[in-house]
């Protein structure tokens, strides 16, 4: 079970920016269970995003998105309203959008935050995986998570030691951040690293306390 | 105002060196290699733990410097302090008379001697000088007022060579941004390569000074080659270390390499930073050599 939190209206709008036409992906797991993703959030969002003044090209709910076989089958028959998309907006965890970033070459925004992974990585369980942090910045890095791929967790763009593609700390583990950069190249989205990225708020790690109530807490004690 | 400010403010060619303070509390020879060559170069840059290994610090290296009649620049790194340290030591910094700040990310602490330890990084080094400006300006990160605002010098680093450059050069973009008025390069041998840089970065209008590092063997240039990222020793440099064995021991090979690349260099950049690595005695030479 992961734990996300909807990020605010506002947030998402602005990461939206003038991209007119969205396609929306919502999570029926976890997420569903935390109100981030299920059918009633998604019929939610494309409310918001429409009184917004957005063009919601196509939905799909699929039941685990950090399952990237499931998420790449169910896609394969949305191509169509994909391409007319400028972005999508995935309402699921950290490892969900990242599952999905690697299948599609579309901008992809993340819809929650992260907060905790309450002992479970996901079907997905990769070296990409995502730590909870809380504030997710996948939007920003194209897909490809800045926290677990950087070995020092860097939020504003690669460090001096990389070299030949591979991290400092390891010759056989890729720099996170050449990825992040190859990806925003592809994506066509490089000027999102001309952002000077905000500190990490690391309060936001700890889950609330009605997240603590939830039933994991509960089951688990 | 600080000299090194100064003069690059004032567009005059600078000269700066490095000292990597002692493992152990032995520092008054480093501290008296610097005074002797003290009237050749503007500031010392003093190193923050560099390569992750534990040493005597940078903060009080500095403060000695300045006892001792020399300016300094603070090396200060985000691997061991997190954000209410990191902004206290630049508060520290200013009372004890240092205003000449480089901010690094630095080297994750698998590369030093202590690999066990818990990396900070807590902030990056962008947002490092982020919170030394909005410290100048009288607010801490979290937007407290200070009793008191402290006045910096900022720089920051930045790797010619990278590959791929563009990153690099969007993060030194972002550095400027987020107020660095000065950068120092790593070591520089491919003057062609820097000139390329600097070409690329010329619209910054920011100070560059390159890095010189003497080559002191064919075995460090072949190391350096492996394990320090945006570092490339050409290969004619490693034959010509390599002919006459030595002329390249005495140093003299060195000398003479980081005399021609000065001169290649000097006339697209703002100034030469000099890592002599326990060499001190050659740089009146190279100095001499390059007419500085
Ligand atoms: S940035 Fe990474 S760690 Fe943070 S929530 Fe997103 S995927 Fe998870
Ligand atoms: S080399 Fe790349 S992955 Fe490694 S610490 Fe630096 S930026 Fe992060």
């Amino acid at each position: 079970m992961i734990f996300t939190e909807n990020k605010s209206i506002a947030e998402i709008l602005e990461t939206l920016g003038a991209e007119k036409n969205i396609f929306l992906l919502a999570c029926n797991g976890c997420a569903e269970v935390c109100e981030t993703g299920g059918e009633s959030a998604l019929l939610g969002m494309k409310a918001e995003l429409e009184k917004a003044g957005k063009n919601v090209t196509g939905t799909a709910l699929v039941d685990f998105l950090c399952n990237k076989v499931l998420v790449a089958t169910r896609l394969a028959r949305e191509m169509d309203k994909l391409k007319q998309a400028d972005s999508m907006l995935v309402m699921t965890c950290g490892v969900g959008v990242q599952a999905v970033s690697r299948i599609v070459d579309i901008v992809v925004h993340p819809a929650a935050n992260t907060v905790s992974l309450g002992g479970l990585q996901g079907l997905w369980p990769s070296d990409e995986r995502c730590q909870a942090c809380g504030d997710c910045a996948l939007d920003y890095t194209g897909g490809i998570c800045p926290v677990t791929s950087c070995a020092k967790e860097l939020l504003n763009g690669p460090c001096g030691g990389a070299e030949d593609g591979k991290c400092e700390v390891d010759p056989e583990r890729d720099c996170g951040w050449l990825k992040i950069y190859e990806r925003l190249e592809k994506i066509g989205r490089l000027e999102n690293l001309k952002k000077v990225y905000k500190p990490r708020d690391h309060s936001k790690m700890l889950p609330s306390q009605d997240l603590r109530k939830t039933s994991f807490y509960d089951l688990e004690q | 105002m600080t000299k090194l400010k100064e003069a690059l403010m004032a567009g005059r060619f600078v000269v700066t060196s490095e000292i990597g303070p002692p493992k152990g509390v032995n520092i008054d020879e480093y501290i008296d290699h610097a005074q002797a060559i003290k009237e050749r170069v503007t500031a010392f840059n003093v190193t923050d733990l560099q390569s992750a290994v534990m040493r005597f610090g940078s903060l009080a290296t500095c403060r000695l410097l300045i006892e001792r009649g020399m300016e300094p620049v603070l090396q200060m790194t985000c691997r061991d302090r997190n954000r209410l340290a990191l902004q206290s030591d630049l508060l520290s910094a200013y009372g004890l008379g240092i205003e000449n700040i480089l901010c690094l990310t630095g080297d994750h602490q698998k590369l030093g001697d202590h690999q066990g330890a818990k990396g900070v990084f807590d902030l990056d080094s962008v947002q490092l000088l982020v919170a030394a400006k909005k410290l100048q300006e009288g607010k801490d990160l979290a937007g407290n007022e200070l009793e008191g605002a402290p006045e910096f010098f900022l720089g920051a680093v930045v790797t010619p060579e990278a590959e791929p450059l563009e990153p690099h050069i969007i993060k030194m973009e972002k550095k400027i941004a987020a107020g660095a008025q000065f950068f120092q390069t790593q070591a520089v041998y491919d003057a062609q390569k820097f000139k390329e840089f600097i070409k690329q970065t010329s619209r910054f209008n920011v100070a560059i000074m390159g890095g010189i590092v003497i080559l002191k063997s064919v075995g460090m240039a072949r190391f350096m080659n492996a394990n320090v990222a945006g570092v490339n020793v050409p290969e004619e440099l490693i034959e010509e270390l390599k002919k006459d064995k030595e002329k390249t021991k005495s140093g003299q090979t060195g000398v003479e390499i980081a005399i021609r690349t000065i001169n290649e260099i000097k006339d697209y950049c703002q100034g030469i930073h000099l890592m002599p690595l326990g060499w001190e005695d050659k740089l009146p030479a190279i100095l001499d050599g390059a007419g500085l």
